[in-house]
């Protein structure tokens, strides 16, 4: 391999990037759009369930029931009903997930027996929601249950409950205020690196074919190697200010906890570009055409990193087929690594695995790549 | 080895069922220039291609520089310019840009680099115009810089595909005379084109029809050896009719039209002189015959027609 051609390839693909101003836009405004898209439209976090009610009673005792379940800040006032048909109205129309009957005798019951129902009902259209709502319903009933319980044992001389009662503290570490955002983030970025990436290099290859530089190109004494790692050069170092973006406004403008090394980021980081650049190169080099290449790229790099890596869907709750499938999804060891090293603080030695995974990747995608260009026409 | 730095020894390529190029015998002497000369489709490029190293040969065997096309096509390679049938050098860069790249890739000894870029600057007759993105640049421009590209590293053999398709009529004559240098100072040059007038050009001449080579010579020769008959040209109208009514007579050999009239290839000893009769018996007003010397377009069409007929008879 000469350093001259090498350089001599860079250089030119460089200035042609400089020179094209459809290349310049994916490479630093795709990042930016995405970031911003992804970063708030993503997110799993429920808060704020619209909530109705239809308070029958219109006691002391219902009313404060209402209040604790708006208080606990899981459930938001939608709309007070007057009747049973608008409950069902009200769900129709979605203008709330969960509504909340209080019957007309709840507090005679209530004192007398000591127990009385209340209804709920939710939307389960979107299943997920619906279970985390019915969730935080139990915990507000829990907790007004266990209010009313030391009031009522108060007034009928019972000082304390006779049986011990065992309290579960919970400790969460590594997101602490639960925030899926924090999960998200990190893996926002190896969805908008690999998108990017795979893009700019897909058109690199094919681009020559179709205005015809290639067949000049192959006809002097440059080896496949030189044309690969000379092209490939300078869209690393976009790749690397893309990454450097992402990651950044990661800490700065959505405030994820940075808790791990920069090293480890930075190695890491070069590894999933190099492998995501190569993946838009090999595209390239098969295809010979600037429109296949870049709409396979896409499909190759959108589906995988957005749907196998488990950046927002969890892996672990994969049926054990699609399980198997995720292992040759190279982002994932990305999506994995950046989590860890965020939230974590994981080092080199922690995330040795999929450390490894992506540098087999990486080396088996540029190896395939090199070996992909034929300085041949047939 | 062969001595010449050009050399293919029954050179046949193969698409599928087609053949594109059927066994091409064809040495080339040191400061030579062949002229390769066809219809478009015949085989000019992917004779070229193949003697590049671009296409791998089905058959047959070549040499170039000395190194052999299928083996040593890295060898190759290196010893060779190659100017493509399409323009192909950056547009998107500049003319010097395109050469401090070619020079790169060809690793032009350092302190050459500046002497040889100015020299392939002032060749393509680019002062003032090499900071000028090379799309911008008209045909003549773009085709001499694209020559300037392809002898940077001073190959001693050049190929170039129908390098003046396309050039307004002065640069062409310009770009032979380049050519013309270059082969003085000894390259060995093929050039293809479909202009016939630019093989008078050439040192030699291959004329190659439908994948064969058919003839090769100087101009000269050519003219001179291969009409099995006598030329004359004749001015008639209407020229579509007359050329259908001349063609079906037995003393013809060959009738064709060039510009606004026709080109008659008669036996030897037919009388020429009776033909505007002939015609005239058919409503076809025409002059008296004028014997001429043949043009290689006149060599060129009978030698494909005859080859035509020939298989015909097959």
């Amino acid at each position: 391999m000469s350093p001259r051609r090498l350089f001599a390839m860079a250089f030119k693909e460089s200035l042609q990037i400089w020179r094209d101003p459809r290349s310049l836009a994916v490479a630093l405004l795709m990042p930016l759009m995405q970031m911003v898209l992804l970063g708030y439209g993503v997110s799993l976090d429920i808060k704020h369930v619209p909530l109705c009610v239809y308070d029958e009673e219109r006691s002391d005792a219902s009313r404060a029931l209402v209040t604790s379940f708006l208080a606990s800040g899981w459930f938001s006032a939608a709309k007070m009903l007057q009747s049973e048909r608008a409950v069902r109205e009200a769900l129709d129309r979605g203008e709330c997930i969960g509504a909340v009957t209080i019957p007309v005798d709840f507090s005679r019951v209530l004192a007398s027996t000591g127990r009385a129902p209340v209804q709920a009902v939710f939307d389960a259209t979107d299943t997920n929601t619906a279970t985390i709502a019915i969730g935080y319903a139990k915990g507000v009933i829990a907790l007004a249950s266990a209010d009313f319980a030391a009031r009522w044992g108060a007034q009928h001389g019972l000082s304390a409950p006779r049986v011990g009662t065992i309290d579960l503290e919970p400790r969460v570490w590594f997101n602490e205020g639960l925030d899926s955002r924090n999960f998200i983030i990190p893996g926002v970025v190896a969805v908008i690196l690999a998108l990017v990436g795979a893009q700019l290099t897909s058109l690199t290859v094919s681009r020559e074919w179709e205005r015809g530089t290639m067949e000049e190109l192959i006809s002097t004494p440059v080896k496949a190697l030189e044309v690969m790692l000379g092209k490939l050069a300078p869209y690393f170092a976009i790749g690397l200010f893309d990454a450097a973006f992402c990651l950044l406004s990661a800490v700065f403008w959505f405030d994820v906890p940075f808790r791990g090394s920069i090293a480890t980021l930075g190695l890491t980081t070069g590894l999933f570009t190099l492998v995501v650049l190569g993946i838009g190169y090999l595209l390239s080099v098969r295809i010979k055409s600037q429109l296949g290449a870049s709409q396979i790229a896409l499909l190759l790099t959108m589906l995988p990193t957005t749907i196998l890596s488990g950046y927002a869907f969890p892996i672990d709750q994969m049926p054990a087929a699609v399980r198997a499938i995720t292992l040759f999804v190279y982002a994932r060891y990305y999506v994995t690594i950046l989590r860890a090293v965020f939230l974590k603080g994981s080092s080199l030695g922690d995330l040795l695995l999929p450390i490894l995974a992506l540098a087999a990747t990486a080396a088996a995608i540029v190896w395939v790549a090199a070996r992909s260009f034929r300085k041949r026409l047939d | 080895m062969s001595a010449n730095p050009v050399a293919a020894f029954g050179l046949t390529k193969r698409f599928g069922s087609f053949t594109a190029v059927e066994a091409l015998d064809l040495q080339i002497g040191k400061g030579e220039i062949v002229g390769f000369i066809g219809p478009n489709g015949a085989g000019k490029s992917t004779t070229i291609r193949m003697l590049c190293g671009l296409l791998r040969p089905s058959a047959g065997r070549a040499e170039v520089a000395g190194f052999d096309v299928a083996r040593q096509s890295e060898a190759v390679r290196a010893h060779i310019g190659y100017m493509s049938q399409k323009f192909s050098l950056y547009g998107d860069l500049t003319g010097r840009e395109n050469l401090r790249f070619f020079a790169g890739i060809y690793r032009v000894p350092r302190r050459e680099i500046r002497e040889r870029i100015s020299f392939a600057i002032a060749m393509a007759g680019l002062e003032g115009r090499e900071e000028a993105l090379v799309k911008t640049l008209a045909g003549g421009w773009k085709q001499r810089l694209a020559l300037g590209c392809a002898i940077l590293h001073r190959p001693p053999v050049l190929f170039l595909d129908e390098p003046t398709s396309g050039v307004e009529p002065q640069a062409r004559r310009r770009f032979w005379d380049l050519i013309h240098n270059l082969a003085g100072e000894g390259a060995t040059i093929l050039v293809s084109t479909h202009a016939m007038d630019e093989a008078e050009y050439c040192n030699r001449v291959a004329l190659i029809d439908a994948g064969r080579l058919v003839a090769i010579g100087s101009p000269g020769e050519l003219r001179g050896r291969e009409l099995a008959g006598e030329l004359f040209e004749l001015a008639c109208a209407p020229l579509g009719a007359a050329l259908e009514a001349l063609q079906s007579l037995p003393e013809v050999i060959e009738a064709a039209i060039f510009a606004d009239k026709l080109h008659v290839l008669l036996e030897k000893d037919a009388n020429a002189l009776s033909l505007p009769a002939i015609l005239a018996g058919r409503q076809i007003s025409a002059k008296a015959p004028r014997a001429i010397a043949p043009t290689l377009e006149d060599v060129f069409v009978q030698l494909v027609s005859r080859r035509e007929s020939k298989r015909g008879r097959e």
